[in-house]
């Protein structure tokens, strides 16, 4: 089954990258916000299997997402991913600290991408059968 | 199906390509407050900041190398300048300046990996990186001197860190503003909320936290700094948006535990089962804009068009039976329902034309970058004014309008504004002012541009003219003032033998006028000497729709752009005289040229020749008789491109519906002129090809 994805990224390519990316075979299905409070809508009504969320945002953040998520429960299952670009070195690391499953430096590839979601949620399947 | 891959990378240039818009706006906004010698605009900083940012990341996903390198250096440059770490001065407006251009260029290469282009990509980052940080002040950390919380801190960015720190360096107070929003209304409230603070406080960020809020509702703590006073502030929120809080000064840290409440991570399976009703539930977008390929709109239109000539059809179908009485009052029923359809139509017709209009600005912001630049190298003081940059017409003419504006205002500054000690010795302020108005003018749009240079000396521009051979004496002795400024307007005319970067690019003011004429506009010139120029350009505010001249010819319709049209003549064919192979007929006393549509295109003419027309056509100062059967009005049409097979046959810009089942050819005026006087100029007296 496709797995239920959320990208959060101001960017209106890399979100279309992203979606084109993931739903090549049927891979996931991708849902996408442009902003943090779009965001904090979706999160609030559904549950998703892998958000993707861009640490770089105006007013509502990737790092502030991440940490409302690990309140959320809701999201309490959900695989984190948090993008980055090098520059922002500082902000990933708070990332991983506020519990991010994985960071994702900017520019990445296609085929990173869903390995790394295939990696994170593998052992997720394993354990909820 | 197209490959999504495509539409992605679409998706891409269209993002890039705002990004740039985005940056070049900013940057004007920068250099602005600086030559006012105003303080940094931090949230400025960090939308030029961001919008590098994200073209970097973008443009390497994308395979841009060239466009990620740059945007890479700058984007360390200027993360020093929003992290204080260096200052805004010439030398980096200069290479932000520059680099606009660069990235404009690079988006456009077919190859956006061009070996070539390597070389002057690295020069321009070894620019950059010569623009070194300086180190910052340490003066101990401002922050560890209140009682912000470790669960804040842990969640801000490097940026919004340094931005509590440089608040609190400027003596502002921090604030904990906590406020309770409807998901649903959340982007509505939230704008709001900044239209409130607007420039009383500067929002550090907003925190969604988990207490308050539920499915429907969430509460977000605002962090702000402000120099109003707790009290003003409390008076005005209170109650209003929530509870405000003053983060105090030189109180103990405390650490938040972590919530003990949290749901183990483990427990996935035992959580609400994941939404199969994903579709249905509120999915409003925030952004409520998309990006739309304007031939999409082109083919909206032409579903238009078709949907006029079905009506069309459908009147004539009603017609054959308004003979027979027995239908008559189902006939007038139908005649109402059909004018409601065609209110309906042009309704449509016109909220269509209304998505291409862009505002004039996006090209008006271009200009500025460039008089800043042109008056540094030419060691002139120019102000651009600009009025009416909301002003909106048509995509495609916008774009098309960047180069021929591009030229007036190179001009202006090359040619027309003195340097500054010229202009002291006439007693003008030494700096000069370019304006840029745009405004309205029924379905046209006017652009002026305007300078208090030094203005144009039309006798000279006489003599000149007949120094270069594009002027007989004689006929030189009969211009008016007027005729005298607009031989600027002939091909090979420079009043200026110095050749300079700026406007000397073998483009003159005939390349200018042809450009715009073949938007369907009209350029004029009025000049005083010593006092100024200002170039008058009026165009239709969309290409979709001209205004044109309905003709027949052989029985068949033409559609001639209103905008070429001087006058309609009856034609005598015993006036017509022969001069070296070609008609001409005598109107004022002048010769003009004449060309009979019907001979032109092969088709019988109609019988009689008498009750024919001129129409005589204008393009610069050329002008031309076009011989036609019949006029029938004038009508405001929908150009349709011929196709690919047919885009080779020349002098048609298209055809266009007429309403009745007939298609008209659109003539292509200047095209016509430029078949009718190929290799003749020599011999029609004054104009020559330079």
């Amino acid at each position: 089954m496709a797995f239920h994805t959320l990208i959060v990224d101001d960017s209106s390519a890399v979100r279309a990258f992203v979606r084109v990316s993931l739903e090549d075979a049927d891979f996931a299905r991708v849902q996408e916000a442009e902003t943090g409070f779009e965001a904090l809508q979706l999160l609030a009504s559904h549950s998703f299997d892998v958000v993707i969320v861009d640490v770089n945002m105006p007013d509502i953040n990737g790092l502030e997402l991440l940490a409302f998520m690990k309140k959320s429960p809701r999201q309490q299952g959900t695989c984190k991913i948090l993008i980055s670009t090098a520059v922002d070195g500082l902000d990933a690391q708070r990332g991983a600290e506020l519990g991010a499953d994985a960071l994702l430096e900017k520019p990445f590839e296609v085929e990173e991408l869903r390995e790394l979601i295939r990696s994170l949620l593998d052992p997720v399947a394993e354990v909820s059968g | 199906m197209s490959d999504p891959r495509d539409n992605v990378q679409q998706e891409f240039l269209a993002e890039a390509q705002e990004l740039v818009e985005a940056l070049s706006r900013d940057l004007l906004l920068l250099d602005e407050a600086h030559q006012r010698g105003e303080r940094v605009d931090s949230a400025l900083v960090n939308e030029i900041f961001r919008s590098v940012h994200t073209l970097k990341g973008i443009a390497g996903m994308f395979g841009y190398k060239h466009v990620g390198t740059i945007a890479h250096a700058l984007e360390d440059l200027l993360d020093d300048l929003r992290l204080g770490r260096t200052i805004v001065g010439d030398p980096l407006l200069d290479v932000l300046f520059d680099s606009v251009e660069r990235f404009q260029r690079l988006l456009a290469l077919e190859d956006p990996q061009a070996p070539e282009e390597k070389s002057g990509v690295d020069a321009y980052v070894a620019a950059v990186r010569s623009i070194g940080a300086q180190p910052a002040t340490e003066d101990g950390d401002p922050l560890e001197q209140y009682a912000i919380g470790s669960a804040v801190l842990s969640v801000l960015t490097e940026y919004e860190e340094h931005r509590l720190r440089a608040c609190i360096r400027e003596g502002m107070k921090l604030y904990r503003l906590r406020a309770t929003f409807d998901l649903a209304a959340i982007d509505d409230s939230i704008e709001t909320l900044r239209d409130v603070i607007h420039d009383d406080a500067e929002i550090i960020t907003y925190l969604p936290s988990l207490e308050g809020g539920n499915d429907e509702s969430i509460e977000l703590v605002v962090l702000l700094a402000s120099h109003v006073p707790e009290a003003e502030l409390k008076a005005y929120f209170e109650g209003r948006y929530g509870t405000i809080e003053v983060i105090e000064e030189r109180a103990p840290l405390p650490t938040n535990p972590p919530n003990p409440t949290l749901i183990p991570p483990d427990t996935r399976s035992e959580l609400p089962p994941s939404d199969d009703d994903w579709g249905q539930a509120s999915l409003r977008s925030l952004a409520n804009s998309v990006r739309v390929d304007i031939r999409k709109l082109d083919d909206l239109m032409n579903v238009v068009g078709e949907l006029a000539l079905v009506r069309g059809a459908v009147s004539r179908v009603v017609e054959s039976f308004a003979a027979d009485p027995k239908h008559r009052q189902s006939l007038q029923e139908l005649d109402r329902v059909g004018r409601g359809f065609e209110r309906q139509l042009s309704e449509l017709r016109m909220r269509i034309l209304d998505v291409r209009m862009v505002p004039l600005g996006q090209v008006f912001s271009k200009f500025a970058r460039i008089v800043r630049q042109a008056a540094r190298e030419h060691d002139k003081q120019v102000r651009l004014v600009v009025t009416g940059a909301n002003t909106e017409m048509d995509k495609l003419i916008v774009e098309e309008l960047a180069d021929p504006l591009m030229h007036l205002v190179r001009n202006a500054i090359d040619h027309g504004i003195e340097p500054v000690d010229a202009r002291m010795r006439l007693a003008k302020p030494a700096e000069g002012t370019l304006a840029l108005n745009a405004y309205h003018k029924g379905s046209n749009v006017v652009i002026e541009v305007e300078d208090d240079g030094c203005g144009m000396n039309a006798h000279k521009l006489r003599e000149t003219a007949v120094a270069r051979g594009l002027l007989t004496a004689e006929a030189g002795h009969d211009l008016t003032r007027q005729d005298m400024l607009n031989l600027v307007f002939l091909p090979g005319f420079s009043t200026n033998t110095s050749v300079t970067d700026m406007s000397g690019r073998g483009v003159g003011m005939d390349v200018v006028k042809t450009n715009i004429l073949r938007m369907g506009g009209v350029v004029s010139i009025a000049s005083e000497h010593g006092i100024g120029t200002k170039i008058t350009v009026t165009l239709p505010i969309t290409l979709a729709i001209i205004r044109a001249l309905i003709v027949t010819v052989g029985s068949r319709p033409f559609a001639l752009p209103i905008a070429a049209v001087r006058e309609a003549v009856p034609y005598s064919p015993k006036d017509v005289r022969s001069i070296q192979g070609r008609k001409v007929v005598t109107m004022r006393g002048e010769t003009l040229p004449i060309c009979d549509l019907a001979r032109l295109f092969g088709l019988q003419p109609r019988g009689r020749q008498a009750g024919r027309f001129v129409i005589v056509c204008a393009m610069g100062t050329r002008e031309l008789g076009f011989v036609v059967d019949e006029l029938v009005g004038q009508e405001d049409v929908i150009t349709k491109s011929l196709g690919k097979t047919l885009s080779s046959v020349r002098g048609f810009a298209g055809a266009a519906d007429l309403g009745d089942q007939r298609l008209a050819l659109v003539l292509d005026a200047p095209a016509l002129f430029t078949e009718y006087f190929e290799g003749a100029g020599a011999q029609l007296g004054a104009e020559t090809h330079a």
